[in-house]
């Protein structure tokens, strides 16, 4: 009898299957959709199959400036925000400097405010500064500076939270006895304390190069719709006011984007500790 | 000659002691004031739209005066922009808890399944899908699900871009959320508990509901509201999958973008965001409130018992 039990258990996992309707949704709507940009990608308007919209993608010129443009934007936005937000995150993480979880909270607060209302805001405030103090306005004339500084203040919190995280789990007796083993403070960030984050600050990279690719709106707000990012070429190529046909030039840039995004992977498959990072379960 | 030694020694060490402390207080000081600094940078568009939402220029930035104008044509529903505002965060609102319900629900389910399955290379498939949306960029997953539309349009049946379509979207850059957030509280959980309850007669579906899925709560609750908060600041999703018949349907992030488009902030806005800033901060204050009071009286617990 109680064999047949669990020989029936054996074959129907009860738990295991209630993952099926999860599967259904993702195979429809994540994967599907990927594979119909690929098939896209690699046919012309009428379904033949063709390397036209590559060409067509590659010989303009100023798609290789906004790809460029990207990802400088991207990479200085990453880096500041990294370089903000680790002491940041050190000092929240502290017991010596703060004892309650309240001072997070408030660093998160303003992701609860829309972000279109905050980047216009930061607009405003940021150009009447310029306008008073030195008479010119920075979203006009400098739009890549405005634009980075955007990107900063909108993904700072998401360069927080990752990094708060990981340093709540650092072993903060390693870094005293560093300390009484004669490390000078320098020594001691550097060969303690940033070896014991660093897949936080992956992590916090991760959250902040992929979003400041693709967030096309903070690029219009902040530079007046004057500068592009690769956003804004997949948005227009796939806008209601093109005919159907330049789904496939879309999805070129689509994939060159994807491209990136799987380099920037590789990079944090190399650099982080790969096991670290599948134990926490991903990003947050 | 001895006693003089020591007590330089002595005096050695208090001074480097007091030199450390002095040197902490300065770090703190230090500390406090970056983080403090660089807080009052992110706040400061916040607070600069509050203010500018008392006085009647049409421009943020520019102040004639005190008044509360704006709050009052904000709830005059006659007024034009007042009405789209409305209605906007309706919609926005609307389309958050339908996406994050589902989103959760599914996403719950997902979790579970994938812990409990038993080969690896199933769990690795799973794994992979969840990670798609997060890794992926926000506007190649919206319009990948135009495309996936419109190549079933073509060659099977027509779908237009309707609430569904739009609530699909949002569960997609939502869900892994979900999944990433239960995971962990499973791998927490006490396996044996689940065996125990059906060893005593419990049904499957009974141990998964009395057993299992309150010992994850805190794990679905979080998701829940990570759901929310990703849906409430999305735009991009929404431009590309919102209803296209009768008139713009328009969120927030929308509504906002194409407003200013042409003109600055509108001013009704400006008293919007204000008030919407003011009840976020009730909300965190009270929620924070009953953390620490909750926290306490687990603590004066605690010590009764040891008494």
């Amino acid at each position: 009898m109680e064999a047949v039990v669990r020989r029936r258990q054996r074959r129907f996992n009860f738990r295991g299957s209630l993952c099926i309707p999860y599967f259904v949704f993702m195979a429809l709507f994540v994967v599907a959709p990927l594979a119909i940009i690929v098939y896209y990608a690699f046919t012309d308007q009428n379904g033949l199959i063709s390397l036209e919209s590559w060409k067509t993608v590659f010989t303009t010129a100023k798609n290789w400036q906004v790809i460029g443009q990207t990802v400088i934007i991207s990479t200085i936005s990453t880096i500041l925000c990294i370089l903000i937000a680790y002491p940041i995150a050190y000092i929240l993480s502290n017991k010596k400097f703060n004892k309650n979880k309240v001072l997070v909270y408030i660093f998160l607060l303003p992701m609860w405010i829309n972000f279109v209302i905050r980047t216009i805001g930061l607009k405003a405030l940021i150009n009447g500064a310029t306008t008073f103090l030195f008479h010119f306005e920075l979203t006009a004339d400098y739009p890549l500076v405005a634009i980075v500084l955007g990107m900063v203040y909108d993904y700072l919190p998401f360069a927080i939270l990752p990094l708060y995280n990981q340093m709540l789990k650092m072993d903060k007796n390693q870094i005293e006895a560093a300390a009484d083993l004669g490390a000078n403070p320098v020594q001691v960030f550097f060969k303690n304390i940033i070896p014991m984050t660093i897949p936080g600050i992956v992590s916090a990279c991760m959250m902040t190069f992929m979003p400041t690719m693709s967030s096309y709106v903070i690029a219009n707000k902040m530079s007046e719709n004057t500068t592009s990012i690769i956003g804004n070429l997949v948005a227009y190529w796939f806008s209601e006011s093109i005919s159907p046909v330049s789904f496939n030039v879309g999805s070129v840039i689509s994939l060159v984007m994807l491209m990136i995004i799987g380099i920037t992977l590789l990079l944090e498959k190399t650099i982080g500790n790969k096991e670290e990072n599948q134990k926490k379960g991903g990003i947050w | 000659m001895e006693n003089n030694a020591m007590l330089i020694n002595q005096e050695a060490t208090n001074l480097a002691l007091r030199r450390k402390a002095r040197k902490a207080k300065i770090g703190k000081i230090a500390a406090n004031a970056f983080i403090y600094f660089v807080l009052l940078l992110m706040y400061l568009p916040i607070i600069y739209i509050t203010i500018f939402s008392f006085t009647d220029s049409p421009i943020a930035g520019k102040w004639v005066g005190f008044s509360f104008n704006n709050y009052a044509e904000l709830f005059d529903l006659d007024v034009y922009e007042s009405s789209m505002i409305w209605t906007a965060a309706r919609n926005t609102a609307l389309v958050a808890v339908t996406a994050a319900a589902i989103s959760t629900i599914l996403g719950t389910l997902g979790a579970i399944g994938i812990y409990y399955l038993r080969r690896r290379w199933k769990k690795n498939v799973l794994d992979f899908m969840t990670q798609i949306p997060v890794v992926n960029a926000e506007v190649v997953t919206a319009i990948a699900l135009v495309a996936l539309y419109e190549f079933i349009s073509r060659f099977l049946f027509t779908i237009p871009l309707s609430f569904v379509t739009l609530v699909i979207g949002h569960v997609v850059i939502s869900i892994p959320y979900v999944v990433l957030s239960v995971g962990p509280k499973l791998e927490q959980m006490d396996s044996s508990l689940y065996e125990a309850a059906m060893d005593l007669g419990a049904t499957q579906t009974q141990a998964l509901w009395k057993v299992v899925i309150p010992d994850i709560l805190p794990g679905i609750l979080s998701g829940f509201l990570l759901s929310i908060t990703l849906s409430l600041d999305d735009y991009v999703v929404t431009v590309f999958n919102r209803p296209k018949n009768n008139g713009t349907f328009h969120t927030i992030s929308t509504y906002v973008d194409s407003v200013t488009k042409r003109s600055a902030l509108p001013t009704q806005l400006r008293a919007f965001t204000a008030i919407l800033f003011v009840v976020i901060l009730i909300v965190m204050i009270v929620m924070n409130v009953k953390s620490h009071r909750n926290s306490r009286e687990n603590l004066k617990k605690e010590k009764k018992k040891n008494d």
